[in-house]
């Protein structure tokens, strides 16, 4: 050993994140088992994927130059996609008050509090387009369905922000509160209210954000909306029309983000 | 008592805000009740549907019990396939996302042509949603789960990337600095310096991507890119809803079970 | 006035904070509770209005037997006794006079309380009381831009702003340097005395405690192991409470160092009572 002449350990190693080797090399085997697996049960057909390169190339062929002279269908989608937002997120606001103060375990009562938190699990388990299908089944093709399925989401959202925001505010502003014997309502807008508006703000503003983003996406499924219009040009290989679409979409997020920034930073 | 002595000393009338305070707030209040208003009137909605959407609903729920059990060993197929497709897309987003990371972050890029390139590549792909991406590679890949797989890589791209690049932008430029200072190549700069520094929030966001991705993946099937969806489409269309039901269960317990490992996980690394 | 009898505390996970006390105060006096950290003080306080629920014993204020009242009548109750905080607990997010009036809460409806539209009588009450404790003109100032010793002057506001017959103080001073400490509980005591308002006060500080208050009573585990004057807390009697120390250093030392007026030279020439006289 090398070590013995100095005292001093002539070999340094970085510090590995899973100390016990058998272990980490166990992990490595485990990682790559699984690859093998997954790649092996996974239907792929390799010849249809292997011809994927030309077709992307042809494809952006098409794609390119963007194709804008259908651009009133475009502003129809994409107004009614923010359309669908802007009222998804202001019921989604207010719905989100009651479930979110009913599903933190602080002030509800043990039953509330465990149905309006099975209520925000099953909303959130859900991808949006899931609802989305259901709803368009009830209601029909359309933007209700999509302003019904945003309404889902961002409630779901803002309840759970809400709740775990009222578990977490400083238990002893809102006892003071209640010493005065106040009652629960009161208790609520003096107490409670204060301590997390800004923040309720905030997500909401950035649910906002979100519905617009999600809102380019439920169309796929007949829920309204730009999707709709992007679907349907996939559909018919029209991709010059799809990169407009794209293009669009990248500036809507991409606006929406910006506004809701500027009006978060505003809150505080 | 001592308030009716000194009535005339203190004020008798406190207003939290001024006139002036209270009349931009209501504003405020009309200002958005009325967006949300003229949102709803603007768009092309039929709202008698809404009269018996309850009477829908229930017809719909009725129909799903009780559950055709016998269909779930197909769906366990599915399901496997799904969390597949989450996993691997997760793993090439990481094989991605990384390099893209270090060229959108200022302190690393090259120059500011490759800056605006890694922060671009970033926008797009979280600007566009996960099931879009799935329309754009199964026209490419066809149908199937490679498509999906790509297509979950594509939209978490932009979310790691961004948070990585946000990561390195604030790590402590000391150690980089005392690297470089022994000469190190860019390289090894990148590895002893950077790397290690990241490597946490690297762990965190990718946990917390693959749970969020298990829940996307469950939907790439609507637009044929692989996985439950493929099944779940195919069934709402031709109204079995008792399979349905049977799909939106194990939707349900994966998902769970995927969040909750995923809060495990990242409790333990951090 | 304040009848405590046998009162027993179990908390949920088995521990009994305390173990039957008998309390009795029956004019209005101040009354300091002292012990060791952990001895009861803030469970007997709370338990007087069932912020934290009693187990068993019974407490009855002018006659009203608080223990066993429904929620309504709990509620009405609470509004008879107020509550001044170690941590001030503020609502730091509204403003000063926002939480003083917040002590009339249990008087005001709903939408009144919402749209802060108090009576005459309560804002003038409310602009005085912040007189009264060194705070006028800061009305507007939001509870978190005060300092501690400012925010516990408006925690003593909106605590009197009840009219409470009880006032219930929980470490007021454990928080603040011991300059402010002192002139805090200078004010309590002040203000427990002018407006004759019984104080239940819990104090670590023996000193403070002996300086200010005219009745000691010594919780030690959850039972009450000494009930006198200040007078009568000897260094046997803080051994009972504390524990075997040397407490030589430790009694009577404001007397020495007292640099403000005394508590019975006040002004507003309220009705004062002389802890002597007071205490028993
Ligand atoms: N919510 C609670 N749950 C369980 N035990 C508690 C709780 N609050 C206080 N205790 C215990 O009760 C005892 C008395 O506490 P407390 O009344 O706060 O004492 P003091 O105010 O004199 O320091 C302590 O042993 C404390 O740990
Ligand atoms: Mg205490």
């Amino acid at each position: 050993m090398s070590e013995a002449s100095t005292g001093h350990p002539t070999v340094w190693r970085p510090p590995k994140l899973v100390e016990n080797p058998v272990l980490r090399y166990g992990l490595l085997a485990g990682a790559l088992a699984y690859l093998a697996w997954s790649l092996g049960t996974l239907e792929i057909d390799w010849a249809r994927v292997s011809v994927g390169l030309p077709r992307a190339q042809n494809m952006f062929e098409r794609m390119i130059p963007p194709d804008f002279s259908r651009w009133e269908l475009l502003v129809r989608g994409v107004t009614e996609s923010v359309l669908i937002a802007f009222a998804a997120s202001f019921a989604g606001m207010i719905l989100a008050v009651p479930l979110g103060l009913a599903a933190a375990v602080n002030l509800a009562p043990r039953p509330v509090y465990l149905f309006a938190r099975l209520l925000v699990i099953l909303s959130r388990t859900f991808h949006e387009i899931i609802w989305a299908i259901f709803f368009v089944k009830i209601v029909g093709f359309g933007a209700l369905a999509g302003v019904l399925t945003l309404v889902v989401a961002s409630t779901s959202f803002i309840s759970k922000m809400l709740a775990e925001d009222v578990e977490n505010m400083n238990a002893g502003q809102a006892e003071a509160v209640r010493a005065t014997g106040a009652s629960f309502p009161k208790l609520l807008i003096y107490g409670v209210v204060p301590q997390i508006l800004p923040r309720y703000l905030g997500v909401s503003i950035y649910r906002l954000d979100a519905n617009i983003r999600h809102s380019t996406v439920v169309g796929i499924v007949g829920a309204g909306g730009i999707g709709q219009v992007l679907a349907a040009s996939f559909s018919r290989y029209d991709y010059d029309f799809s990169l407009a679409i794209l293009l669009v979409i990248i500036g809507l997020v991409f606006l929406g983000e910006i506004f809701s920034n500027w009006i978060r930073k505003r809150l505080r | 008592m001592t308030v009716d002595q000194h009535k005339s000393r203190y004020p008798e009338v406190w207003r939290r805000f001024g006139p002036r305070e209270t009349l931009i707030r209501y504003a405020w209040y009309l200002g958005i009740v009325f967006i949300a208003a003229a949102s709803l009137s603007t768009l092309d909605i039929t709202w008698v549907y809404l009269l018996d959407a309850h009477v829908q609903a229930y017809d719909l729920l009725e129909r799903m019990v009780p559950p055709d059990w016998s269909y779930f060993d197909v769906v366990v197929g599915a399901m496997i396939e799904t969390v597949h497709i989450a996993t691997l897309g997760t793993v090439a987003t990481l094989l991605i996302a990384f390099p893209v990371a270090f060229l959108a972050a200022r302190n690393t890029t090259f120059n500011w042509f490759t800056w605006a390139v890694g922060r671009f590549i970033l926008v797009a792909s979280r600007s566009i949603n996960t099931v879009v991406w799935a329309l754009i590679f199964v026209a490419i890949f066809g149908p199937g789960p490679v498509a999906g797989i790509w297509a979950i890589a594509a939209r978490s791209i932009g979310f790691m990337g961004k948070l990585t690049a946000e990561a390195i932008e604030e790590i402590d430029e000391g150690t980089v600095e005392a690297i470089e200072a022994t000469g190190a190549s860019r390289l090894q700069v990148l590895w002893i310096g950077i790397l290690p520094q990241v490597l946490p929030v690297i762990y965190g966001t990718t946990v917390y991507r693959w749970d969020i991705n298990i829940r996307e993946s469950t939907v790439l099937g609507f637009v044929g890119a692989g996985g439950i969806g493929i099944l779940l489409y195919s069934s709402i269309n031709q109204f079995i809803w008792q399979q349905v039901s049977v799909m939106l269960i194990a939707i349900f317990g994966v998902v769970v079970v995927s969040e909750l490992v995923s809060a495990m996980v990242r409790k333990k690394i951090t | 006035m304040l009848e405590i009898s046998d009162l027993v505390k179990t908390y949920p996970n088995g521990l009994r904070a305390l173990h039957g006390v008998n309390l009795a105060v029956d004019s209005p006096v101040v009354v300091a509770v002292i012990g060791s950290s952990g001895a009861g003080k803030s469970t007997l306080i709370r338990c007087i209005n069932r912020l934290v629920p009693p187990t068993s014993g019974k407490v009855v204020l002018n006659g009203t037997d608080i223990t066993a009242l429904g929620r309504a009548g709990l509620r009405k109750a609470r509004r008879r006794m107020g509550m001044i905080f170690q941590e001030y607990n503020l609502v730091e997010r509204l403003t000063v006079m926002e939480n003083v009036l917040s002590g009339r809460l249990g008087y005001v409806g709903f939408w009144r309380a919402y749209r802060r539209q108090f009576s005459p009588e309560d804002v003038a009450a409310a602009f005085e009381l912040l007189d009264r404790v060194g705070l006028s003109g800061r009305e507007d100032a939001r509870a978190d831009a005060l300092s501690g010793g400012q925010r516990q002057r408006v925690g003593i506001a909106r605590a009197l702003m009840q009219r409470p017959e009880l006032l219930l103080v929980d470490e007021p001073t454990a928080s603040l340097d011991p300059k402010t400490a002192r002139q805090i509980m200078r004010l309590i005591v002040e203000l427990a005395h002018e407006r004759g308002t019984p104080a239940l006060v819990n104090i670590h500080d023996v000193a403070l405690a002996q300086g200010f208050a005219d009745r000691i009573v010594g919780l030690s585990d959850g039972r009450k192991v000494f009930d006198g004057t200040p007078a009568e807390l000897t260094p046997d009697a803080l051994t009972e409470i504390y524990g075997e120390e040397d407490w030589s250093s430790t009694i009577r030392r404001t007397e020495d160092d007292e640099e403000e007026a005394p508590p019975s030279a006040r002004h507003d020439g309220a009705q004062a009572i002389a802890p002597e006289t007071a205490a028993g």
